[in-house]
């Protein structure tokens, strides 16, 4: 079985690997050969499948104090050792020392791709900070919990140094990260639909199985006093581009946005523009094209002085399917880049 | 109400000299299938092809898919106010062709077809890869405006399904289902009512009640056997993955499993169809006008499905809110735009109300599937059908896309068992 061991790297701070205490937390990211601390019955846990080659020992403040390069340093410490599996804490409701534990963690399973896993107590601050890259195995609040916590990181390393697949969050016993995952159920959805249906009217317990998203508001900019002095540019999710499609963005899902110069063109004409948009009927988009991003109408504004000028771009994606993490991205850019322009404000158009 | 599917197992599907069925076989005749789809001028090529599951065929793009079925007293057509003269549907003897479907294949507008796929890791997510398909290609006359090519793909597809069903004439059922809300009713059982919204965004993304278009629709009751046979048609070609075929709206699952738990486990109080418009005002017409029908109708609870994505989920959101602060309790079926890395909210609307929620699958996933050594279609069209991007399709003929792009894979109806859970 030796050869077929896999791999593991410990996190610990310097409290658990028995350095000391506070007074002691300053001290920087260093590297031990084999098990230390709780890493003892954690490698006891393992059995002989798995071994614990070495374990990274970073003081809480020192951490704390310089996340980026403490994470850094961690990950330079682990490398050499080429780690099947990562694992850091348990934490429980240390904060500082769970935000350690979940920072070293993201780094390391972003430089280096190797899978990570830490166990913490559910409210510490470092599982909402960290939750969405790294697997979080839930604790008690304090260290009376060490003989639970071992076995459940035990078992969710195991599965991880073999490869195994990890399961619903239920089944495999970590924190839910948010992330939306297929699997086919045992029964259809009219099925689920009709049985969660007669549970509700019940009054008894149900579970959605898709607990509704808080959004995010934005407030409207203040308006713009001299709308006669000010650059406006047109912004659009309705897919008008250049005929051809130039750019190629997608029907659905839009994975870019592009900009095209209309300095000179007063009129949007079908032989010249079209739409791409997969989500709505397009032969009156692609009859008139102004009808989507009002070109003619901006420069009408334009001549009449009602607005100071009309930005010689504009820009344009597709809003069909356009995951909320994409048209986030798109905004940002697309407003750094009408910031940089001097432009004051936007017609923004959807479909 | 009493509606009675004589139901004609079709095992498989051959070309043949007449159209007919022997033993669980379809022959079907080519020549037949051809001539009448060419009888609508506005169709300058119509080709057939067969696919069955489990071979190594790829359809693409696909826009409605149709299950054969006839009137067994002779009624002409199927569809009332589409094929045949007006009658109300949902009574008397259906015979229905099970296992074998038509597919109406052709590019229209070229952005919101879909495909299926016979064998492979897409077939999980279809039920069209379970089928025998009868695969009619069509292409229209040159310049033939958007709205008449749909139109004539449209009928024409219903049209090869009723030729295709009068093959069951004669022939002896393998079981007759039969549904009928009458009898004794158990008062003490709650009332559960079905909310039937239909995609009504224009071009593609229409659907017909009795040959009217649901845009122009109040929301109104009808008997949930009228929907299981014939009233409702799909026009409709919105993303592949959320869109309800009219074999959808035949098979509709959310009516069969309402009615299996009719007298025992609930009371199956009526089925109310409403519309999914793209303005304000209309969403708020309807909405209000059909959770004021379910109250009408005395239900306890409601089941709301949903068709297409992003501008519907305001409609159902509407739904949800209104039906519930009348003190109905209602569940909701619907997929999720949560990207393909999964971590992005998942719908475009949202109320508090919706605390209960059967979710379909993430439309966003991203699949890998390998080359099919038979394409029936354009391959090239996965490029640019929702679900599909610039390098969708490999030299090989290999296809990363979305399972958005793959026919019924996460029907709001509830058809398929895939489903989302966070991990």
């Amino acid at each position: 079985m030796v050869r077929g061991r896999y791999r593991v790297v410990h996190y610990l701070n310097q409290f658990f690997a028995q350095i000391g205490g506070e007074e002691k937390a300053d001290v920087p990211p260093q590297i031990r050969e084999g098990a230390v601390g709780p890493g003892i019955p954690l490698q006891q846990a393992l059995g002989d499948e798995g071994e614990i080659v070495a374990t990274v020992i970073c003081g809480d403040t020192y951490f704390g104090e310089n996340i980026e390069t403490a994470a850094e340093a961690v990950v330079e410490l682990v490398a050499p050792h080429r780690p099947d599996v990562f694992v850091a804490g348990p934490a429980f409701n240390a904060g500082r020392y769970g935000v350690a534990c979940g920072a070293a963690c993201t780094a390391v399973s972003r430089r280096l791709g190797v899978p990570v896993v830490t166990a913490m107590y559910e409210e510490n601050p470092g599982v909402e900070l960290y939750r969405k890259e790294v697997f979080v195995i839930p604790s008690a609040r304090s260290v009376q919990g060490m003989r639970e916590a071992i076995p459940r990181l035990a078992g969710f390393v195991r599965k991880l140094g073999l490869g195994q697949p990890i399961g619903a969050p239920q089944a495999d016993g970590y924190l839910p990260r948010g992330i939306r995952v297929n699997a086919f159920a045992e029964r259809t959805g009219a099925q689920r639909a009709v049985d969660m249906l007669l549970t509700k009217l019940k009054g008894e317990a149900f579970q959605t199985e898709y607990p509704m998203p808080t959004f995010e508001r934005i407030p409207p900019s203040p308006a713009i006093k001299e709308l006669s002095a000010a650059t406006i540019a047109l912004v659009t999710t309705g897919g008008i581009v250049p005929r051809g499609n130039p750019d190629r963005i997608e029907a659905a899902s839009a994975s870019k946005f592009a900009a095209y110069n209309i300095a000179g063109t007063d009129d949007l004409t079908a032989d010249a523009y079209q739409t791409c948009h997969g989500g709505y009927d397009p032969v009156y988009a692609n009859e008139d094209p102004d009808r989507v991003l009002p070109l003619d109408a901006a420069r009408a504004l334009e001549k009449e002085g009602v607005i100071g000028r009309l930005h010689e771009e504009y820009f344009v994606t597709v809003g069909n399917a356009t995951s909320v993490a994409n048209a986030q991205k798109f905004g940002r850019a697309i407003a750094e880049r009408l910031l940089a322009a001097g432009v004051d404000g936007v017609i923004l158009t959807s479909t | 109400m009493r509606l009675e599917l004589g139901i004609v197992k079709i095992r498989d599907v051959q070309f043949g000299e007449t159209t007919r069925i022997e033993n669980g076989v379809l022959h079907v005749s080519k020549s037949e299938l051809i001539a009448l789809s060419l009888r609508d001028p506005r169709l300058a090529v119509a080709d057939v092809e067969l696919a069955r599951p489990g071979e190594s065929v790829r359809i693409i793009p696909v826009k409605d898919v149709i299950e054969p079925r006839i009137k067994a007293d002779g009624a002409e057509g199927y569809y009332p106010g589409m094929i045949g003269g007006m009658r109300s549907t949902g009574s008397g003897r259906t015979n229905v062709l099970r296992g074998i479907t038509v597919l109406t294949v052709g590019r229209i507008v070229g952005y919101q077809e879909g495909f299926v796929d016979m064998t492979g890791p897409a077939a999980a997510y279809s039920p069209f890869s379970d089928t025998n398909n009868v695969v009619l290609i069509l292409q229209p006359v040159d310049g033939l405006p958007e709205h008449a090519h749909e139109e004539a793909v449209r009928l024409a597809g219903l049209r090869a399904a009723i030729y295709l069903g009068e093959a069951s004439r004669g022939v002896a059922p393998d079981e007759v289902q039969v549904y009928d809300l009458g009898g004794a009713i158990d008062l003490t059982l709650p009332r559960v009512a079905y909310v039937y919204p239909l995609l009504s965004q224009g071009l593609l993304h229409d659907t017909y009640l009795y040959g009217a278009d649901a845009k122009g629709l109040l929301p109104t009751l009808i008997h949930p056997n009228e929907a299981l046979d014939g009233a409702i048609v799909s026009g409709n070609c919105v993303s592949a993955c959320d869109k309800h075929t009219t074999y959808h709206h035949l098979n509709n699952p959310v009516i069969k499993e309402l009615y299996r738990r009719h007298g025992s486990e609930l009371n199956f109080v009526g089925v109310v169809v409403t519309n999914l418009n793209v303005t304000l005002a209309d969403k708020e017409r309807s909405s209000s006008y059909a959770a004021k029908l379910v109250k009408l109708l005395g239900a306890n609870g409601a089941v709301i499905t949903k068709e297409g994505f992003g501008n519907p989920d305001a409609d159902v959101m509407m739904l949800c809110k209104k039906i519930e602060d009348s003190g109905i309790r209602t569940v909701l079926i619907t997929d999720e735009y949560a990207g393909s890395d999964g971590m992005s909210q998942s719908l475009a609307d949202t109320v508090p109300q919706a605390d209960a929620v059967v979710s379909v699958g993430n439309a966003n996933a991203v699949v890998g599937l390998p080359p099919m050594d038979r394409i029936v279609g354009d391959l090239r069209s996965a490029e640019v059908i929702a679900g599909g991007f610039v390098g969708s399709v490999a030299a090989d003929g290999a296809l990363s896309v979305e399972i958005q792009a793959i026919m019924g894979s996460t029907c709001q109806l509830g058809l398929g068992k895939l489903a989302a859970q966070e991990h």
